[in-house]
């Protein structure tokens, strides 16, 4: 399946969840949030969570800022 | 006297200078800048993971969690509906419902859009958030902005980052007259007297990131910071005298030598 994953095309296992997504990107759980079309998913979830096709993705963390 | 702590949204701070963790050449940098600042709160910004980077450390790996707070801000939203979705990230993100509004009106000066601020206070205070805005140097908006239940007002000295200092102290007088929740003087300042300046107004505290990050020694700003902010507060406490235009002599004026 096709996903949009903060503002980039990619392809993923149907089936994928946003827990694999993370896994996949290396990104680490803790202190990131993420929303699948715009509806925030809870670090709870992550791993119930399944992507669809098309989705929009945004992974977002803190970074230097005042 | 009052007591010599910041007490934001029930929670006492023993510093009152809050910083950035902008612009920095380096993370190392920006750790040591944080340190000699005596900071304990400080602020972020909340962006999209770079996916280039991946498996890469992130700013947070150089902060210890257990030394500083963390406020989010909502730095580049220009509506209060993308400083609102920043800060449902940021909440889930940080695992805090502390949040430094602000919602800009125009890039060249970064003032804040005022109208956007109250209508996203609004809904965020319903959220059980705690909102600090970033706002104006308007005393009726501040007072609005109390209203709404922010839990601090945040006017600004003078525009982000352009170290004009507190360029309308009358008018943070008049806001720290008005409202009962701590006035905390956010962004314009330049140097360390600056930060005095806003401390012997009586302000509860003061924020800034580019005067320290900025300065071609941060980590000596920083302390210069420190020391500036504890010097005003200290003077603010103190009382000073008042402003006279003629001489009053500091030596007795009997027992004068020969006559």
């Amino acid at each position: 399946m096709q996903l949009v994953v903060n503002g980039e095309q990619r392809q993923m296992q149907p089936g994928s969840t946003v827990a694999d997504l993370l896994d996949e990107l290396q990104i680490p759980v803790v202190r990131v949030a993420v929303e699948v079309n715009l509806e925030i998913v809870p670090k709870a979830s992550y791993t119930q969570h399944t992507l669809a096709d098309r989705d929009r993705i945004e992974i977002v963390h803190f970074v230097g800022g005042g | 006297m009052k007591s010599n702590k910041l007490t934001i949204a029930g929670k006492e701070y023993n510093s009152r200078l809050m910083v950035g963790t902008g612009k920095y050449a380096t993370n190392e940098l920006m750790v040591e800048a944080l340190e000699a600042s005596g900071a304990e709160i400080i602020t972020v910004a909340v962006r999209r993971v770079d996916l280039t980077q991946m498996g890469k450390g992130c700013m947070l790996d150089y902060i210890d969690p257990k030394k500083y707070t963390l406020l989010p801000n909502t730095a580049a939203c220009y509506t209060a509906e993308e400083a609102i979705r920043t800060c449902r990230l940021a909440r889930e993100a940080g695992l805090s419902d502390l949040v430094k509004l602000e919602v800009l009106g125009d890039e060249k000066t970064l003032f804040p859009d005022n109208e956007e601020l109250l209508k996203a206070a609004k809904i965020l205070i319903a959220e059980g958030f705690t909102v600090l805005p970033y706002c104006s140097d308007d005393v009726i908006l501040c007072k609005k902005l109390e209203d709404l239940g922010c839990a601090a007002v945040m006017p600004l000295g003078a525009p982000i980052g352009s170290g004009l200092g507190i360029r309308n102290p009358y008018n943070i007088k008049l806001i720290m007259e008005a409202v009962s929740v701590p006035v905390i003087v956010d962004a314009g300042v330049g140097t360390a007297s600056d930060a005095t300046l806003a401390m012997e107004l009586g302000c509860d505290g003061i924020l800034m990131n580019t005067a320290i990050a900025g300065a071609k020694d941060p980590v000596a700003m920083a302390r210069a910071m420190k020391l500036g902010v504890e010097a005003g507060r200290l003077a603010h406490e103190a009382g000073r005298i008042p402003r006279k235009l003629y001489a009053t002599a500091s030596s007795p004026l009997t027992d004068l030598i020969g006559s």
